[in-house]
Order: structure tokens, then C-alpha cells, then sequence
């Protein structure tokens, strides 16, 4: 009797959770790898889905040298203070028009010589918002001489 | 003599520190990457007296977007659902009709020989209270009529299903065929400094 007790208990040993440790490892490490923290708070409402769609989209390379412009209205909390029309923000800050080509040349002078004709400016704009202030942007970036420019728009169709 | 044998190390919290690390990757990851349509503006013109270079009127196809988000393309009230296919007739000029663009003879090199090249420039225009997604909307539908011009030429003489398919020689043969001339107007407010 004892004897049968006995082996039905060697024939189901404890799963080993040794190598548990090892997979959530793996996938700490491939979350770690793809993460991309946000470096700014956005103060103005714009989430991913307020940029507009288009199907001619290109990936944005090489991001250590993009700089971006956020485009729209300030975030409820900050309403009070900057109103309810289209704002510009600029790092984590709300700015003026005349603020951009400070901004481009501070990023500017951020990066290596050999990679400034490599800057790319990020227009991150809700798509509600009127031409009136992005025609001014570009225009500041033209005086900026930052030319190469991209509309962030989400895959859309 | 103490017992020389170290115990073994219980590792089965660790599984709960990794979890708890793996949880806050987690939930802070944004997976989107950024994408969008790339434009070059074009540089500031450094000599005010400079005349722009006379561009015959039959070569220009000229876009306008108003307050209200309407197409006007060249004068006539348009939908931009049928602007990509209206683009394309307008640049490729099939029949060779004297009311759409000049087509010049060029020699394209990785074809050796001469192709005619289509002249015509498209330039947009738009109001500043134009919203901004109807604004991209129509330059998307441009870029997209010049997508699909360079695809049909990638078919017609490389044989290949997309202009993406191509060598880097055979891409630069095609933007020689199709060069995407879209020219933004400067805007009317600048013009007064």
C-alpha cells in the first residue's frame, strides 16, 4: 500500500519555476529596448488620434535629430491662463510665434555640425486647428532656414 | 569546522521583481512610432526684386482651398475625393492636349533614351482659415496621384509592381520622369514686409 502511494508521488514532481525568472527577463528586456518614454507634457489637447490621416506617410528617422511643434488648443487645466485658441507649445512650455527660431537654433546648436542639414522639425498639429498658425510656423522656420519639415499624420484608410 | 556548504539562494522572488519592472515598462511604453508626410519648404528668396521664372499658364494646376474647406482647382468648384485622378490626368498628359502641361523630351540615362517629361507644376494655395486636416487631406491626395504616377512608371519600364521595388538608379530615372513639383504659394500676409 505504502508502496503505491509512494511512487504516484514521484511520478508528478513540482514544476521547476527556475527559468519563470529568464522569460519575464526576456520580455522586460524587449519592453525596455522598445520603450520611448514621453519627454515632454503636452500641455495642449492632442492626443493621437487629433492628428490627421493620411495613407503617403513616412516613418520619422533618426529622432535624436527631430525637433517638435506641438499645434492646439491648451489642455483644460490650463485654459484659465492661455485661453481656448490654438497654441503653440515648444518643449514643455507654451510659446509665441517669434519663440520658433530661438528654439531652432538652440536645437540647433544641441547637435553636431555634420548633422544640422539632417534636422527635421516635427509639426504635430490637431487637425481642427486653422492653416492661419501653421502658415506662420513655416514661414518662422523658413527664416529659420529649417526647411526640412514633417506633418505628423496617423495611418489612415 | 563550520559546514562549508552555502545554501542555495531562493530565486523565486525574483520572478516578482522581474514582473514588477516588466509591469512598469509596461505601462509607460508607447509603441507608436512617428510618421508623417514629409515636405521641404522652400528657402527664403534673399533678393526681394527677383522674378519668378515665367511659367507658361497651361503648365500650372492651381489649387486653392478656402475658408469654408472647398477645392478650387484651376477655377472649377472640385471634390476631393476626385482630385488624385484629376492630378494625374493633369501631369501625365496621355493625349498630349495643348490645354494640359508641356511635355519636353529628356534623356534619361538608366533607360538610354529620351522620354518626354511632363512640365507641369501643381501649386496649392490656401486660405488661413483653411483647417488644417483639409490641408492635409489635399497634400496627401497630390503625393498620393505622384505615388501612383511613379508606381505605373516603375511597371511601364522596369517591370516592377512599385516605384518602393526599384534600385536607387532606377528610382532616380523615375523621379526624373515624375519629379514632384508641388509649390506652396507664399502666403499673401508675408508679401506686404
Amino acid at each position: 500500500m505504502s508502496k503505491f502511494g509512494k511512487k504516484k508521488k514521484k511520478g508528478a514532481p513540482a514544476m521547476s519555476t527556475a527559468s519563470l525568472p529568464d522569460i519575464v527577463f526576456m520580455i522586460l528586456f524587449f519592453f525596455m529596448v522598445t520603450t520611448v518614454m514621453r519627454e515632454v507634457e503636452l500641455k495642449v489637447e492632442l492626443t493621437n488620434s487629433d492628428l490627421p490621416q493620411a495613407t503617403e506617410i513616412k516613418k520619422l528617422e533618426k529622432k535624436s535629430l527631430v525637433s517638435y511643434i506641438y499645434v492646439g488648443k491648451p489642455r483644460k487645466n490650463f485654459e484659465r491662463m492661455y485661453g481656448t485658441e490654438p497654441r503653440i507649445q515648444l518643449n514643455s512650455a507654451f510659446a509665441e510665434l517669434s519663440d520658433i527660431y530661438e528654439y531652432i537654433l538652440a536645437e540647433r546648436a544641441q547637435r553636431d555640425e555634420a548633422e544640422v542639414p539632417f534636422m527635421t522639425t516635427s509639426l504635430k498639429v490637431h487637425q481642427d486647428t486653422r492653416m492661419g498658425i501653421v502658415t506662420d510656423i513655416k514661414q518662422e522656420l523658413r527664416k529659420a532656414s529649417a526647411l526640412k519639415i514633417n506633418y505628423s499624420a496617423r495611418k489612415g484608410q | 569546522m563550520a559546514k562549508r556548504e552555502v545554501g542555495e539562494i531562493n530565486a523565486g522572488s525574483m520572478a516578482d521583481i522581474a514582473f514588477l519592472l516588466l509591469i512598469f515598462f509596461l505601462v509607460t511604453t508607447t509603441m507608436d512610432v512617428d510618421t508623417g508626410i514629409a515636405r521641404q519648404l522652400p528657402p527664403i528668396p534673399e533678393d526681394k526684386q527677383q522674378t519668378s521664372e515665367e511659367i507658361n499658364q497651361r503648365n500650372i494646376f492651381i489649387v486653392l482651398i478656402n475658408a469654408q474647406d472647398r477645392l478650387l482647382v484651376n477655377g472649377k468648384p472640385m471634390n476631393v475625393e476626385i482630385l488624385r485622378e484629376e492630378t494625374k490626368i493633369f501631369i501625365k498628359n496621355a493625349a498630349n492636349s495643348p490645354k494640359l502641361p508641356v511635355k519636353e523630351a529628356a534623356f534619361v540615362e538608366a533607360l538610354g533614351k529620351e522620354i518626354m517629361i511632363s512640365q507641369g507644376i501643381i501649386s496649392l494655395r490656401n486660405d488661413r482659415g483653411t483647417t488644417y486636416g483639409r490641408y492635409i487631406e489635399v497634400q496627401n491626395e497630390l503625393v498620393a496621384a505622384y505615388t501612383e504616377l511613379r508606381n505605373d512608371a516603375a511597371f511601364e519600364y522596369f517591370g516592377k509592381r512599385s516605384y518602393d521595388d526599384l534600385s536607387e538608379k532606377e528610382q532616380e530615372a523615375v523621379r526624373q520622369i515624375y519629379p514632384q513639383r508641388i509649390s506652396e504659394a507664399e502666403p499673401k500676409n508675408i508679401g506686404g514686409k
